[in-house]
């Protein structure tokens, strides 16, 4: 029981204490922009899906560098979760409010499109990193990986490797509950580099089952959800060798999942057998590669869309030029390089101490 | 619990009247009542039989051998869950608490160089720690254990974060010893892992614990009725401590299953545990209130839900069915508790 006189005294001090931090907040500027000089520091927000996964660790890494060296006074945010689109628009309001110059965003979804549009409302440049949000044209620029190229490149890799061989593939996706562009866009570029006809190229798993790619015939076998992660890879993969014990091709969302169904497949005892195919180039994924375990693994710079989006943002704040999209695409192409021990004709490659100099996480 | 004596047993002609009267379906109410990992076992037979003829490939070794080693991972889980079940708590920091324990260990001996065993034991004695601080908020500070395991799962969750930095331990950096639980056997011509041998006696041990000690009737007196329990000279909240305490150890050893499985460790893995474990032991028949049910019904429960991931890919179905299914049988299991709950004594 707490005295009512000092339950009192307790409602009084908070009181005080809000009005206070009410007016100390409200006599902040009124959130808009300024443009910065040459010597001024530029405030840029970086807003990554979440905090935890190391591709968006190496984000951080990457802005954190450029901000230092180019005087950019950076805030780094992040979604709760992956898909967590209420923090990521209270980082924008927040961005908005503090009167900053640009803000990177690596969209969690649809949802955060109006705070956005807020943003350009306000005057501050924005970038979308790895993910063009939908539509493309509501932030100013997208800095990505083409995911399309890096599945065809891995497609195009497993088919020279084939040699003509009837190919016998899984495909472990993403998601089978939800319609991801970078799940679609890897998966379809992987058969579209192996020389398969895609049905819809934004949906996975509407192929025909059997037909004839760039080498001979071959058979999909399953389209497997994994999450993303060792558990599920290995999971999709022992599910998919029970449909089909000849699997000699296997396509993954990302090299966790390719560890996983690596699992799979010795557990099984065709580890020796089966061209495993992945799309990440983080650091373990390319031991992968040099230990053997994947055959090839198409990389990305996550680092390299962070830098040179802080430099943007950077240099148009003190007067330069906003960046254009790459040829024939509708965002900035941070490239993407196909990294394996075993190079296939007509498929350019670096090898896997080169992938190790440039991986990340 | 125990074998309840038909009621009425003084044998007298009106009795026996009594008893004939009784409508069927009583009769298969109590049974039921009595024998609470009954109705799971009929489930999973039923599947069996309906995945069989989809597909016969579903009933060979292989596609089995699978779905007891996809199962065992959430099935030791279960066990734990089921613990807290019976005695009417409920716990949301399973799958936290799992990854917490196995990306200790894994990093200890991967990056700190600690010898594998100790890296293990260190591992699975911070899922009894973890356990442990849910068991005391729940009996010292008294707060509801929805309450308390919401916040553990973010808590462990974030520490998990905050030490590994999202980071995971690649297989090839793991000591053959945390690895070991995902070596496979072969039996026959199934083929099992370590890991498989491993739940099987958790099952074993904790099913003797519940069934044959003093402690496990009291597990079951507390959940059926605290006041009652405390009445009756039990001290209810040392053992509501030992339970959350037993199941944060058992969370510690599902997690060196969880490495061998996975064949890595990784602060992502099975990120539905929570949900997972506690629909094994909702539709193996143990009940949310408390008091009633078991392990058995768990494993039945666990393996109920892989079947249908098994059985419905086999079959070429979208998993989106297998979610549907599973959530109508736990709205099932669930009915089928509340209405055994209206026997009569």
């Amino acid at each position: 029981m707490t005295h009512p006189r000092r339950r009192l005294a307790v409602a009084g001090a908070l009181a005080v204490a809000t009005a206070l931090a009410v007016t100390a907040c409200g006599s902040d500027d009124d959130g808009g922009t300024t443009a910065a000089g040459e010597g001024d520091s530029v405030a840029v927000t970086l807003i990554t899906k979440d905090s935890i996964n190391p591709f968006f660790v190496a984000m951080q890494d990457g802005a954190k560098e450029v901000a230092e060296t180019e005087n950019v006074d950076l805030t780094i945010a992040a979604g709760a979760e992956d898909g967590d689109e209420e923090g990521q628009i209270q980082a924008i309001e927040n961005a908005i409010a503090a009167g900053e110059q640009g803000i990177l965003i690596v969209p969690n979804g649809p949802g955060v499109n109006p705070a956005i549009e807020r943003a350009r409302d306000a005057g501050l440049f924005v970038i979308a990193l790895d993910t063009p949000p939908d539509p493309a044209d509501i932030v100013d620029i997208t800095f990505a990986t083409d995911n399309f190229e890096a599945g065809e490149l891995i497609g195009q890799w497993a088919a020279a490797q084939l040699g003509g061989e009837p190919a016998t593939i899984a495909l472990l996706d993403l998601f089978n509950d939800k319609i991801v562009s970078v799940d679609y866009n890897r998966d379809q570029g992987f058969l579209s580099g192996m020389g398969i006809e895609l049905g819809d190229d934004k949906r996975n798993g509407d192929e025909p089952a059997t037909g004839n790619y760039s080498g001979g015939t071959y058979e999909i076998v399953c389209n497997e959800p994994t999450g993303g992660a060792e558990d599920g890879g290995r999971t999709a993969m022992e599910n998919c060798l029970t449909r089909n014990p000849d699997v000699n091709v296997v396509y993954t969302i990302n090299e966790p999942s390719a560890a996983g169904a690596y699992a799979a497949l010795e557990a099984a005892g065709v580890a020796e057998d089966v061209l495993i195919v992945s799309v990440d180039g983080g650091c373990d994924g390319v031991q992968a590669v040099k230990d053997g375990r994947i055959g090839a693994t198409s990389q990305q710079y996550p680092l390299l869309m962070a830098s040179e989006g802080v430099k943007a943002i950077a240099d148009i704040a003190r007067g330069g030029e906003a960046p254009q999209p790459s040829d024939g695409l509708d965002f900035f192409n941070t490239g993407v390089a196909l990294v394996t021990d075993t190079p296939a004709d007509g498929v350019e490659s670096i090898d896997t101490t080169e992938g190790a100099d440039k991986c990340w996480g | 619990m125990g074998l309840t004596t038909e009621p009425g047993g003084q044998g007298g002609a009106a009795a026996e009247l009594e008893r004939r009267r009784r409508a069927p379906a009583q009769r298969v109410q109590h049974v039921l009542h009595t024998h609470p990992a009954l109705s799971p076992a009929i489930i999973l037979l039923l599947t069996c039989i309906a995945f069989t003829l989809l597909n016969d490939r579903f009933a060979a070794p292989a596609a089995l051998s699978l779905l007891i080693q996809q199962t065992a991972v959430v099935a030791a889980l279960a066990i734990g869950q089921t613990l807290i079940i019976l005695t009417a708590g409920i716990d949301l920091s399973v799958g936290a608490i799992a990854v917490l324990s196995s990306m200790l260990a894994a990093l200890l001996a991967a990056e700190q160089g600690v010898p594998a065993p100790i890296a293990l034991v260190i591992g699975v004695a911070a899922g009894l720690a973890a356990g442990s601080l849910n068991g005391l908020l729940v009996t010292r500070v008294g707060l509801p254990p929805f309450i308390v395991t919401l916040g553990t799962l973010s808590v462990f969750t974030a520490v998990v974060l905050i030490y590994t930095g999202g980071q995971s331990v690649p297989g090839a950096d793991l000591p053959d010893l945390l690895s070991w639980t995902g070596t496979t056997f072969p039996i026959g011509d199934f083929r099992l892992t370590y890991g498989v041998v491993i739940v099987a006696l958790m099952y074993v041990v904790v099913g003797w614990a519940l069934s044959q000690t003093a402690w496990g009737r009291h597990v079951y007196a507390v959940g059926d009725d605290s006041d009652a329990a405390r009445l009756a000279g039990i001290r209810v909240s040392r053992v509501l401590f030992s339970v959350y305490a037993v199941a944060g150890l058992i969370y510690g050893l599902a997690a060196w299953v969880l490495i061998g499985r996975a064949g890595a460790a990784s602060p992502n893995a099975i990120a539905d545990a929570n949900l997972e474990s506690i629909t094994a032991v909702v539709i193996g028949g143990t009940s949310l209130f408390g008091g009633r049910g078991g392990i058995v019904g768990t494993l039945l429960g666990a393996l109920i839900v892989q079947s249908f991931a098994i059985g419905l890919s086999l079959a070429g179905v979208d998993d989106q069915y297998r979610l549907l299914a599973v959530g109508i049988l736990v709205i099932a299991a669930v009915s089928v508790d509340q209405w055994i709950r209206r026997v009569r004594a």
